[in-house]
């Protein structure tokens, strides 16, 4: 395949872009100046509809649909609030980015502000970022130097005052309500929607949320159209995509792909992943964050109908929950035939535990439950009705909770007993041999 | 008591200057970024320290309090001169995280929750840090410690050790 387009990273190798004059030299800003000098605010949100440029927070919802959806009753301030929490497990895209050109950030977040009116607006990072959240705070002093942030941007009249705010260590921060009531000083507990944030967000005014990655995209869009950025990418998946790589492949890290690119060759090209590391083949891909459902080898390289599996939002998700997952964040884990399935979903487990809210029933008691269970079957102290518990605690979460947390916590844990079940019966039927230290179920042994 | 509570003047600065970023009436956002500020110079925060956030923002006391235990950054205890806090969430688990981490703990001869006798290592368990790739990963205070290996361990205690 030719070299794929980079509408985000082209020049993150620059020596120097994190610096505004580098930037600059090197086409920033220029977005900048034409949706501001040339264009209605109207305008910019007609091109990042046209884009059909998805969240890349993890929900993939249309960004330029949600913009539309903003209420504008007079008088009333609206906001814009960046998603910088990242804190799903296997992600690391937005550090990448943020810490590598944080002025692609700013200038993303200015042309958005301006496009949807807003005259505050705030990049919400997780407070473990601390150094990321200095890059971007020198960037901005430089930028407002320079009259791009602050009073009269450009001499247009538009004024634009950015904050970043840091986080204190919950990942349920990253669900766009709990974020609100943490920026407002309050426990991440996600709201009850509706109302939605469009209408009452933050300090219950109309806001906006989106991704690190999805504002980012706005330079481009506004430079070169949104019908450009639509001939990127495949049908609906339109652009390209931040996937960061990790576990047993021979090259971890962050990747532009152009969406549509086969997953098999992502995994296997010298240019992307490299493949899986010496001596070992590939077992199993949790593709899109931790949340979403994991699949073997054979369903993530092809769909159940034997198609080639791209990297795409609709591709991923062929199958539904019987064979298929979902792009999410573009948190690519792969995992050879070293992994212990259940031990991995035991980790998974115990971080949701950790990170729910607490408000909700299913999901407080739930990932209480699929944690202690999943301990014991991993221990060597797990019995064959374990199994089918998970799967019933499981499904009593999903779908029964006040934000998407239980889901995510949910899935893990019914994909792997539903891909590997056998796994888990060998965990359960010999406890001594499961138990031994680096031990891993091989699917020829249990045939003995 | 109160220099073991209150801010240095400079630090008592630049919290008057993130209050006064957020819109009229809702100084409450600067909680957070006020207990990052208080944890950088004490270490930790104190109960006192707290109330000392409460009284320069206008708010309860209570209303410090359910933040600071919910955010798992702050610290409720006195903590050790450096806080090693490192991933245990399953990709840098697969990065192999499980063995370095128990030679790290080995080293210092404590648990994860535990500090040094000589007051100088505090470690603690954390869960993902965004650094997935680049794992095994810790933290210890700002700078995040990346591709992590038990040599790699040993260079960095020695030299927080001098
Ligand atoms: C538990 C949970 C954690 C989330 N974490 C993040 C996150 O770290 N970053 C992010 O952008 N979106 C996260 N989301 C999704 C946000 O709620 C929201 O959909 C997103 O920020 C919207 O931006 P986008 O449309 O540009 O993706 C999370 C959602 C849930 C339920
Ligand atoms: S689903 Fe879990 S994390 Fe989400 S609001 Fe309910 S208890 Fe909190």
């Amino acid at each position: 395949m030719a070299e794929s387009i980079k509408i985000l990273t082209g020049n993150f190798d620059v020596p120097g872009i994190e610096q505004l004059d580098v930037y600059r030299k090197n086409g920033g800003y220029a977005g900048l100046e034409k949706a501001l000098k040339q264009m209605s605010p109207d305008e910019i949100v007609e091109e990042v509809k046209k884009s059909g440029v998805r969240g890349r927070g993890g929900a993939g919802f249309p960004m330029g649909m949600k913009w539309g959806f903003l209420a504008k009753p007079e008088g009333v301030p609206r906001y814009l609030v960046c998603n910088g929490d990242e804190s799903e497990p296997g992600t690391f895209k937005d550090h990448y980015l943020m810490m590598k050109s944080p002025h692609l950030l700013i200038e993303g977040m200015i042309i958005s502000s301006f496009a949807l009116g807003a005259n505050t607006s705030f990049i919400y990072v997780r407070g473990e970022l601390m150094y990321v959240i200095n890059i971007l705070e020198k960037a901005i002093a430089e930028a407002k130097a320079a009259g791009l942030l602050g009073k009269n941007i450009l001499g247009t009249g538009y004024d634009l005052e950015l904050v970043v705010q840091p986080g204190g260590g919950a990942y349920i921060c990253g669900e766009e309500t709990a974020l609100l009531e943490s920026l407002e000083g309050k426990r991440g507990n996600p709201r009850n929607k509706p109302p939605f944030p469009a209408v009452k967000g933050l300090y219950q005014c109309p806001t906006v949320v989106n991704n690190v990655e999805s504002i980012s995209t706005t330079p481009w869009i506004v430079l070169n159209g949104g019908e450009e950025y639509a001939k990127v990418g495949i049908g609906r998946s339109t652009g390209t995509k931040l996937i960061s790589a990790s576990g047993h492949v021979k090259n971890p890290g962050v990747y532009e792909i152009e969406l549509g690119l086969p997953v098999e060759e992502f995994i296997y090209s010298d240019q992307y992943l490299g493949g899986i590391r010496d001596g070992h083949g590939l077992k199993a891909v949790v593709a899109g964050g931790s949340s979403v459902p994991i699949l073997p080898k054979d369903l993530i390289l092809k769909t159940a109908a034997g198609e080639p599996r791209l990297m795409s939002y609709e591709s991923l998700s062929d199958g539904g929950f019987a064979s298929g997952t979902m792009l999410g964040s573009g948190g690519f884990i792969a995992m050879d035939e070293t992994t212990c399935i259940v031990r991995n979903t035991w980790n998974f487990s115990r971080f949701y535990r950790h990170e729910s809210c607490g408000q909700c029933s299913p999901c407080r008691e739930g990932t209480g439950w699929m944690e202690k269970v999943l301990y014991r079957i991993e221990h060597g102290k797990g019995n064959e009705r374990d199994i089918d518990l998970l799967v019933d605690v499981a499904k009593k979460i999903e779908g029964n909770t006040i934000c998407p947390l239980g889901d995510a916590a949910a899935w893990p844990v019914a994909s792997a007993i539903r891909h590997f079940r056998d796994e888990f019966e060998w965990h359960v039927k010999n406890p001594e041999a499961a138990t031994k230290k680096g031990a891993v179920y091989q699917p020829e042994l249990s045939l003995a | 008591m109160t220099e073991t509570i209150a801010l240095t003047p400079e630090r008592l600065e630049k919290a008057k200057e993130i209050i006064a970023r957020y819109p009229e009436g809702k100084q409450k956002s600067a909680l957070l970024p006020i207990l990052h500020l208080a944890q950088e110079q004490h270490g930790w925060v104190s109960p006192e320290t707290m109330d000392f956030v409460a009284d320069l923002l206008s708010i309860q006391p209570v209303e410090v309090y359910e933040v600071a235990t919910f955010y798992t950054m702050f610290h409720l205890e006195p903590v050790g001169k450096h806080v090693i806090e490192y991933c245990r969430t399953g990709p840098c688990c697969t990065m192999g995280g499980e063995e370095v981490y128990a030679h790290l703990k080995d080293k210092l001869g404590i648990e994860a929750g535990e500090t040094t006798q000589d007051g100088l290592f505090t470690v603690k368990e954390v869960e993902c840090l965004a650094a997935c790739g680049w794992g095994p990963c810790f933290q210890i205070r700002e700078k995040y410690y990346m591709h992590l290996t038990n040599d790699k361990v040993d260079e960095i205690i020695e030299e927080l050790s001098k």
